[in-house]
């Protein structure tokens, strides 16, 4: 117990000191948390050989990340990214397979062997890769969307590798430790453990089709009714540990039928992209997916063996550079060939230049099998470290340096991302209505409310809402409040309403609130939050209902329109003021300034009124009036006008 | 009673109607005349949100146009120009196959605040009343409409202190009955300067 927390606390540390320094630095909290990992490691050497034990585990944070990434991706996107994924990342597997496997043999090695070489090196980071985009806010762009493409080809590729490299293994070399050795494979490949070995082939594949549909299934018929019991329990964690359950569950099915889980949890991300509960996963799943991928990049800068590098350190820097060159080259001319242009083919050619995670997997398994001795085996997956470990200071040569220069030329439109979304707080009559309204004019909104059966009947009328908290802030975060430029708060409590513009208004700015208030003393604690766009439930309506009175009364159509639009500008006016004097400290009675303006403005409606009821008031208002009777419009008037009558 | 020849469609449109003293009795005059449709408009569209459809039915339904109102600026009041900008589209009252309008009569029936020795080059409007509703006339010409000089009272402000109001909307009730029954000679009214002072003698028949 004491060295688990020993260790979680040196783990911490490293995270917390080194993440936001790399971040301050502009460095991205990637290339943080690898130098933490080597500054643990190789450096202070306070953790040892138990990061590889732990890396397994942390290769669970890729698992959750393609869930994550399934869940953002409706399946019609997935369809429409078919030729990208078959034509550009098929391509980029076999074109650099094939260019390695080249070199690795004009190195002297035998066939098989350089085979294997290829194969773990075709394959990029997609941990890497995936979070720095993510982060910077690139994935939805065209250089973005491409190396996706290309990073999920590569995740579907891993399976017949898998099964491609025993078969690799020189029959001299092979010896009988077939599936012994190889059960630090945990999560991310499931070459072993599978139940399905030695088993005839057309079993092997009727499971492996059953667990898919079991996904697909399962994903689409049994998630909501388990949502919505999970729900009734009214505790978040609940919910959570129900997201767990179903990601875990469903990497333990892929390892059991030999299928990688991060296709597995990717392919129910899919499905359930468009579920009510998807903003929701999103939120619950999130943090895990963050310390795990992070705990990841830190094992991989702690696991780098820098005795074995220092012996050979020319040869291995050499051997990563030009791996990732020729890596480079291949995803450079993809890119012309799929006409990726500017600052878009740039990032795709440097952001997938290194080699990944997965090579870290097919390393083991291959020496494992026998397929690449051992010493070798430790070389490359320096290599392989390494190119991580460059793969960030890639991205900041592409920020710094390329993305500007290219994009001067043209201005690239396939590079702005889409229109940030509109987000509804509440599903309300008053959400109701603003939503429709928004959907009218073609804008995107995410709406989210936390009652589980207004969203599934308002779902039967095809509106397009999530189930989950507002006034949570991973929720929105989900929900994309990062993107967002509005937000609607149109919750029933109070309470949480002005907690979510608080939260809103502090840390995202840029997005504009409108906020839905019940009363005055609501209207003064959402200003008081932040909010600028405060709107009184019952205030428009309220107009409406004096206007038909107007009508009725005999003042005429315009008049009425006049009067009512002047009562709301007099109204929100004195509003205002009064909400800029209010103190949440204070009640009205004690706070002398609002006591005071309140006073002052009560006493000039009073004037108002009495103004109305004159006789003389027809001629008071200030609009399309006349000259006065007599009044003299023109200095040449008395000479000629008058004259001449 | 003899036969309605002629429907007629005044357009109204004053802004203050608490305070106007001419123009409001005449759309109540004009209200009360066979054959005379009268639209308030703006209590038609407190909003002038014109509804385009519904506009142009009513011009379809109708053979003569009356602009009633008082001049502002030497124009319209703004939803007039409103109403002619959405109203009258390509299509519909001008270019290909807008003939929708072709062979119907238009005029204005507007007060004025200035005598009518102020709207001449010496006076200090420096311009003719004709003139400045040249827009007007050029309106009416590509939409294929005959236009009539308008119908004016001079000096409204002093109208109602000196009596002339009773007289002008009898004048305007016989140029609508007039204008309704066919009664009206347009050839002798066409070079006219106002409608007012013709009347009588281009009324066919008295």
């Amino acid at each position: 117990m004491e060295s688990f927390l020993l260790q979680a606390f040196v783990y911490l540390v490293a995270a917390v000191v080194a993440v936001p320094v790399a971040n301050r630095l502009g460095l991205g909290s990637v290339l943080g948390y690898l130098i933490a990992g080597v500054v643990i490691g190789p450096l202070l050497g306070v953790v040892g050989a138990e990061t590889q034990d732990l890396q397994a585990y942390a290769e669970f944070g890729v698992v959750m990340m393609l869930f994550l990434i399934g869940l953002e991706l409706e399946p019609k996107a997935l369809w429409n990214m078919r030729v990208r994924l078959l034509g550009l990342g098929g391509m980029q597997v076999a074109v650099t397979t094939g260019l390695i496997t080249a070199a690795a043999m004009a190195f002297g090695l035998y066939w098989s062997v350089a085979l294997a070489v290829g194969l773990v090196f075709s394959l990029s980071s997609t941990a890497i890769v995936l979070q720095t985009l993510g982060e910077k806010g690139l994935i939805r762009t065209d250089g973005g969307q491409a190396s996706f493409s290309v990073l999920l080809a590569q995740d579907i590729a891993v399976i017949p590798m898998l099964a491609l490299i025993p078969l690799l293994a020189a029959p001299e070399l092979m010896g009988a430790n077939w599936g012994g050795g190889i059960s630090d494979i945990r999560f991310t490949a499931g070459g072993g453990g599978s139940i399905l070995e030695g088993q005839p082939g057309w079993i092997v594949t009727l499971v492996v089709l059953g667990s898919v549909a079991v996904i697909v299934l399962g994903g689409h018929y049994l998630t909501r009714p388990m949502f919505r019991f999970l729900a009734l329990a009214k505790l978040p964690e609940i919910f959570t540990a129900g997201a767990l359950l179903m990601v875990i569950g469903i990497a333990l099915l892929m390892t059991l039928v030999g299928l990688s889980p991060a296709l597995g949890t990717f392919l129910a991300g899919v499905v359930l992209a468009n579920s009510e509960y998807r903003h929701e996963l999103e939120a619950d799943i999130e943090p895990f997916k963050g310390l795990l991928l992070g705990l990841f990049f830190i094992t991989v800068g702690a696991g780098i063996n820098f005795a074995i590098l220092f012996e050979n350190v020319f040869f291995i820097l050499g051997l990563t550079i030009g791996m990732m060159l020729v890596k480079g080259l291949v995803l450079f001319g993809l890119a012309k060939a799929f006409k990726i242009r500017g600052a878009a083919g740039w990032l795709f050619t440097l952001g997938l230049a290194q080699a990944g995670e997965f090579g870290f997997v097919l390393l083991s398994f291959t020496t494992q099998n026998d397929v690449i001795p051992v010493g070798l085996g430790q070389t490359l997956q320096l290599v392989v470290t390494l190119s991580m470990l460059l793969t960030p200071a890639l991205f900041i040569f592409h920020e710094r340096v390329l993305a500007n220069k290219v994009d001067t030329d043209k201005a690239e439109d396939d590079e702005i991302d889409q229109a940030g979304p509109v987000i509804i707080a509440g599903l309300g009559r008053f959400g109701q209505v603003v939503n429709r309204m928004l959907l009218s004019n073609g804008h995107k909104t995410v709406v989210l409310d936390y009652r589980n059966d207004l969203i599934s009947g308002l779902r039967n009328f095809g509106v397009t809402a999530y189930f989950g908290d507002p006034s949570r802030p991973d929720m929105l975060l989900a929900a994309g409040i990062r993107e967002a430029k509005v937000i609607i708060v149109a919750i029933d409590d109070q309470e949480k309403a002005v907690e979510i513009v608080e939260y809103v208004a502090r840390e995202h700015p840029h997005v504009h609130i409108v906020a839905r208030a019940n009363d005055r003393q609501h209207v003064y604690k959402l200003y008081s939050a932040g909010a600028r766009d405060i709107v009184r439930e019952l205030f428009d309506s309220s107009i409406r209902a004096g206007r038909y009175a107007l009508l009725a009364l005999g003042h005429h159509p315009f008049d009425a329109e006049r009067a009512s639009r002047r009562y709301v500008k007099q109204d929100r006016h004195n509003l205002a003021l009064l909400a800029r004097l209010w103190d949440p400290d204070l009640t009205p009675l004690e706070n002398e300034p609002y006591a005071a303006k309140a006073r002052e403005i009560n006493q000039e409606i009073n004037e108002a009124m009495m103004k109305a009821q004159s006789p003389d008031n027809a001629g008071a208002e200030r609009a399309w009036t006349p000259p006065p009777k007599g009044g003299k419009v023109s200095d040449d008037e008395d000479r000629q006008g008058t004259a001449a009558e | 009673m003899a036969p309605i020849e002629n429907k007629v469609l005044v357009l109204f449109a004053h802004p203050a109607q608490r305070r106007s003293e001419v123009n409001v009795h005449m759309a109540r005059v004009a209200e009360w005349v066979p054959g005379v449709t009268v639209v308030d408009l703006y209590a038609e569209y407190p909003n002038l949100d014109i509804d385009v459809e519904t506009e142009q039915a009513r011009l379809r339904d109708h053979d003569v146009l009356v602009f009633l109102h008082p001049l502002y600026w030497y124009s319209t009041p703004a939803i007039l120009k409103e109403w002619q900008d959405l109203v009258l589209e390509y299509g519909f009252a001008y270019g290909s196959g807008g003939t929708a309008l072709h062979g119907k009569t238009f005029f204005s029936a507007l007060t004025a605040g200035g005598p009518e020795a102020a709207y001449r080059a010496e006076g200090y409007n420096h311009f003719p009343l004709r003139q400045l509703l040249a827009p007007l006339e050029q309106t009416a010409s590509l939409c294929g409409m005959t236009w009539l000089p308008p119908f004016v009272l001079h000096s409204a402000r002093r109208a109602k202190e000196e009596g002339r109001i009773e007289a002008h909307l009898d004048a305007w009730e016989h140029l609508l009955e007039a204008v309704v029954h066919g009664r009206l000679d347009l050839a002798t009214l066409r070079e006219a300067e106002t409608l007012n002072g013709v009347l009588d003698v281009a009324v066919q028949g008295g």
